[in-house]
């Protein structure tokens, strides 16, 4: 066999093999039940869930539970699903956590409890000035 | 309303769209057409024509710069990326804020380095342009904003539009004439110097990276496989050059304006600049092997061709908005997504067809490559660079998956790993070490030809110097990670082997020591990257033990710090102590206490309550007015060791109308170590707000009382005739005490105002000290018994939460970037005078 021969036989077994591996880390989208039966077959890996603040009847976000010492927080989410699930950060609340309308959830399951790597916010409102300030 | 500004821009945008079309129908001819005198009629043509482009590219610039210098609002460019209070330097950020404008910018830079090719060149002149000339019509049409009539097809967004066809606003049905008074601003993240500088920096790397491409594309046009490398290679390392100090200088202003704790987050939008930086630097290896030995033409070609599509293909990640979730900075989309395809898919599909209709044409060499040839080192380097992009490329083309697979009816949902930033890293590292060590050993086989025992000798001593200077910081720094230790040892073996090479060749032709320094400059990034990401540590560690719920694990550490006002902590092996918050000034350099000034209806303009002074150096005196930057606050945080002041950081939070709240550090730099800090969570306004109940006290005017624990008196009762900077009209008359309180470090000022209305109610203004959680009124002023009544109110002191990391040895990374860019200006002058030569010698 020539040497190039190999050497092409090597490349595509490193290119195969980085689709692969990265096929298995990857993250996926998921709801919280799904997300459940991911952690109880013993994986860890961390998932994306996608859903909203809970709120009540007039629309005031409920079950946010700040720590006493500011720099840690829990909260109610609702996925898409419409499953409630209390979802803990281990960094203080971001800015505008109240506002968003939309919030995406990184981490996964210890326990019973969810504990978030790291929180996605969308406000849509903001991104898009709808309103000009003619009054200016 | 100014129409003729707008109307002539686009004007221009119509003639450069024309004038791109017939300069690539003109220099298509010249190519084709055998016959000499009209070959030179349409080279003519051409040359005119892409004159006339370029022309108009710089009438387009010239217009928008225009509109958003005199400020005419009645354009949406310039309402929705400026206002009149950006200082004049940031205008010019303005220009490539928008999608549009950076389009502009990288036209811009297409048309100037056309016009150095049609300088520079004779023989290439018409196929190159051909090339040259296509592309800037797909680039001119996407701000060509024209709707066929009846399709309702909308070709590009131009930046000419106006605001009431852009924003449909009620204002514009009563009153079309309506232009706002001021713009919606320039986002404060950008107002920055860096970004002044990077985009055009990156643009112009992304043009560059067009003429190798267009120099390709016309050797297998013109079956000229062999000559277009010598020209094309100059520009590859001027491209690699310029990208590489584009991308550096975004992670440089990431590094020092974003908080997420360092250069380089793996955001799709860097990644999508990286894979075709590491493709481009793998071309450059490539295209020289070439020129020295005739082999690797074929993977020469691939490259180049493979560097042009993925610069395309990440202009399409960026700005189709198929990013959507997963970016944080990627731009809105324009509705451009159909043409960005078509532009990618028109380039894919015309190289890939010359390369496979040319494939059996193109020379390549039957002979066996020798183990101890550098062309087989090089070729394994290029390969590495690769891989190294690849690695990259798939998950970050996983958006497009989703998109895909959602076309032809299936529900893939790939995301990017939770941690990315770890996920890169673990696969990165290892393509980075066989980087490091291709780099050490292949410069050897750069020189001569070598073989078996000649390598061992000239290896030995970088390699055993390498081996025991890794052991020795292995066992200083306590490097315990074996991926580390060998990253570390083969940054250290290139930097060392280069190190030597290069001492051989100042000595001979320091002309050619160009690949011997950039080479010195990888190893240095290399270590400077592993220790200050592989080592970056959390200092400011939660240690009170409060918790907020009993379910959590013990895993469940906190790296954020709590800080009162004047309540000192341990941190890093420095005494901290928060001092407050503080505001800059607009004209002057330093930092002024928001207790000291007082805010009037001009949020941008203040008036200084006392004498203010920092760092010894008075900057305003009592009562004078002075503008400030109303949505930056720093906090002022002062570092000691043993007593004594060692240095005091003031990290940023900015109100930011398109982030929200964005946390820029303050990093403290030393030669070793960096001290990272940002603030992870202010005061939240409920929280400034949360007053206690009220004391009323009354107290003779010349006594000394308590405030909430602190002393305080009444220095001064005076009549005052302007209230936040307005004049109070004859039915009014203000009292305002001047009360002095004792704080733990220094006195503060609170200056209660009680208002008497003659003929309507007056009004009381408290005077607050946020530092101290005090706030105080004053309600009556008693003459017959010289006593006054005040009502003291507190609240919790001031506090902010932050973050701080300790970087050690970023310094080496900057280093190894100004060494590598330093090698990178080297080469590029060997290939200038190499170009010189060959145009004195006619051959070019």
């Amino acid at each position: 066999m020539k040497k190039s021969h190999i050497f092409i036989i090597v490349i595509i077994a490193v290119a195969v093999g980085i689709i692969v591996s990265s096929t298995n880390e990857a993250s996926t989208y998921v709801t919280f039940s799904e997300a459940q039966q991911i952690a109880a077959t013993g994986n860890a890996k961390s998932i994306h869930v996608v859903g909203e603040l809970k709120k009540d009847d007039s629309g005031k976000v409920i079950g946010i539970e700040a720590g006493a010492d500011k720099v840690s927080f829990s909260f109610v989410m609702v996925d898409e699903g419409g499953e409630e699930q209390q979802v803990f950060y281990n960094e203080p609340m971001p800015q505008d956590f109240i506002r968003s309308e939309k919030v995406v959830v990184i981490g996964s399951y210890k326990g019973e409890s969810f504990h978030a790597d790291k929180i996605l916010l969308k406000c849509p409102s903001k991104y898009q000035e709808q309103n000009l300030n003619a009054g200016v | 309303m100014h129409y003729f500004i707008g109307n002539l821009g686009h004007v221009f945008v119509i003639v450069s769209f024309v004038a791109a079309l017939v300069a690539f129908f003109s220099y298509f001819k010249a190519t084709v057409t055998e016959d000499l005198e009209r070959k030179a009629g349409w080279l003519l043509n051409g040359k005119i024509s892409f004159y006339v482009h370029a022309f108009a590219v710089m009438g387009i610039v010239v217009t928008l710069f225009i509109i958003i210098k005199n400020h005419y609002f009645e354009y949406y460019y310039a309402y929705s990326h400026s206002d009149k209070k950006l200082p004049s330097h940031y205008l010019i950020s303005t220009f490539w804020n928008g999608q549009e404008g950076s389009f502009l910018l990288w036209m811009f830079w297409h048309a100037v380095l056309g016009i150095v090719i049609i300088l520079t060149n004779k023989f290439w002149e018409s196929p190159v342009m051909t090339v040259f000339s296509a592309v800037q019509a797909f680039l001119t049409s996407m701000i060509l904003g024209i709707v066929i009539p009846g399709l309702e097809l909308k070709i590009g967004s131009s930046p000419f539009i106006l605001l009431r066809d852009a924003m449909p606003d009620p204002i514009f049905t009563i009153q079309p004439d309506f232009i706002p008074q001021d713009g919606a601003g320039l986002n404060p993240l950008l107002q920055n110097y860096w970004m002044v500088i990077h985009p055009p920096t990156l643009f112009l790397g992304f043009a560059a990276t067009l003429v190798p491409f267009s120099f390709c594309i016309a050797g297998l046009w013109l079956r000229r496989y062999r000559e277009w490398v010598r020209p094309a290679l100059p520009w590859s390392i001027f491209a690699g050059a310029v990208l590489g100090l584009g991308i550096l200088m975004g992670g440089y202003w990431a590094y020092e304006t974003l908080n997420f704790g360092g250069y380089w987050n793996w955001d799709p939008v860097e990644n999508a600049v990286y894979v075709p930086w590491l493709i481009l630097i793998a071309s450059i290896h490539t295209m020289i092997t070439y020129k020295n030995s005739e082999t690797a033409l074929k993977i020469s070609i691939i490259l180049v061709v493979t560097v042009f599509i993925l610069i395309l293909y990440s202009t399409f990640l960026t700005r189709s908005g198929v990013l959507g979730d997963s970016s944080a900075h990627s731009f809105t989309d324009l509705g451009l997504s159909g043409q960005l395809l078509i532009y990618l898919f028109f380039f894919l599909v015309v190289a890939v067809a010359f390369i496979i209709t040319r494939w059996k044409e193109i020379p390549s060499s039957k002979e066996e490559i020798s183990t101890y040839s550098r062309e087989f080192w090089i070729f394994v380097g290029a390969t590495v660079l690769c891989f190294m992009g690849f690695q990259v490329l798939y998950p970050t083309s996983y958006p497009v998956f989703n998109q895909i697979s959602a076309a032809f009816g299936g529900s893939l949902n790939m995301a990017l790993p939770g941690d990315q930033v770890v996920f890169f890293s673990s696969w990165q590292i290892w393509f980075a070490i066989a980087v490091g060590i291709l780099s050490a050993v292949g410069q050897f086989f750069w020189w001569k030809k070598i073989d078996k025992k000649e390598l061992k000798n000239q290896l030995f001593l970088p390699f055993t110097i390498a081996l025991l200077a890794t052991m020795v910081i292995i066992n200083v720094s306590s490097v315990r990670n074996i991926s580390y230790a060998l990253l570390l040892f083969s940054g250290l073996f290139t930097v060392i082997s280069n190190g030597k090479i290069l001492f051989t060749v100042l000595k001979s032709s320091p002309g050619l020591s160009g690949g011997a320094v950039a080479h010195i400059g990888v190893g240095l990034i290399l270590v400077g990257v592993l220790f200050s990401s592989g080592y970056s540590t959390v200092v400011s560690l939660n240690n009170t033990g409060m918790l907020i719920s009993r379910q959590l694990s013990e895993e469940f550490n906190r790296d954020n710090l709590l800080l009162f006002v004047h309540e000192p902590r341990e941190m890093a092996g420095y005494e901290i102590e928060y001092l407050g918050e503080r505001i800059e000034p607009r004209h002057k350099r330093g930092y002024v206490k928001k207790s000291d000034i007082e805010y009037t209806d001009d949020p941008y303009t203040v008036i200084a309550k006392d004498d203010i002074v920092f760092e010894n150096k008075k900057l305003f005196s009592k009562g004078e007015h002075f503008e400030i930057f109303p949505e930056n606050t720093f906090y002022e945080i002062e570092f000691r060791k043993n007593g004594k002041v060692v240095f005091v950081q003031y990290p940023r939070l900015q109100v930011n109308p398109r982030f929200g709240n964005m946390a820029s550090p303050d990093v403290n730099r030393k030669a070793t170590l960096d001290l990272y800090t940002h603030v992870s969570a202010p005061m939240t306004e409920e929280a400034k707000e949360d007053w206690g109940e009220p004391e009323e006290l009354r107290i003779k005017r010349s006594a000394q009382f308590f405030a909430n624990d602190y002393v305080a008196n009444v220095e001064d009762l005076t009549r005052v005739y302007e209230i936040s900077g307005q004049q109070l009209d004859s039915s009014f008359v203000a009292i305002r005490a001047t009360v002095l309180v004792q704080g733990e470090r220094q006195n503060y000022i609170a200056d209660p105002t009680l208002i008497i209305g003659t003929q309507s109610r007056g009004g009381i203004i408290p005077g607050v000290i946020p530092e101290l959680g005090l706030k105080i009124s004053l309600l009556n002023v008693h003459p017959q018994t010289d006593e006054l009544t005040l009502n003291i109110q507190a609240r919790q002191k001031d506090w902010v939460v932050i973050k701080a990391m300790e970087k050690p040895w970023v310094n080496i990374l900057w280093l190894g970037t100004l060494v590598l860019m330093a090698g990178f200006g080297i080469a590029m002058m060997r290939r200038f005078r190499e170009f010189r030569l060959m145009k004195e010698k006619g051959l070019e």
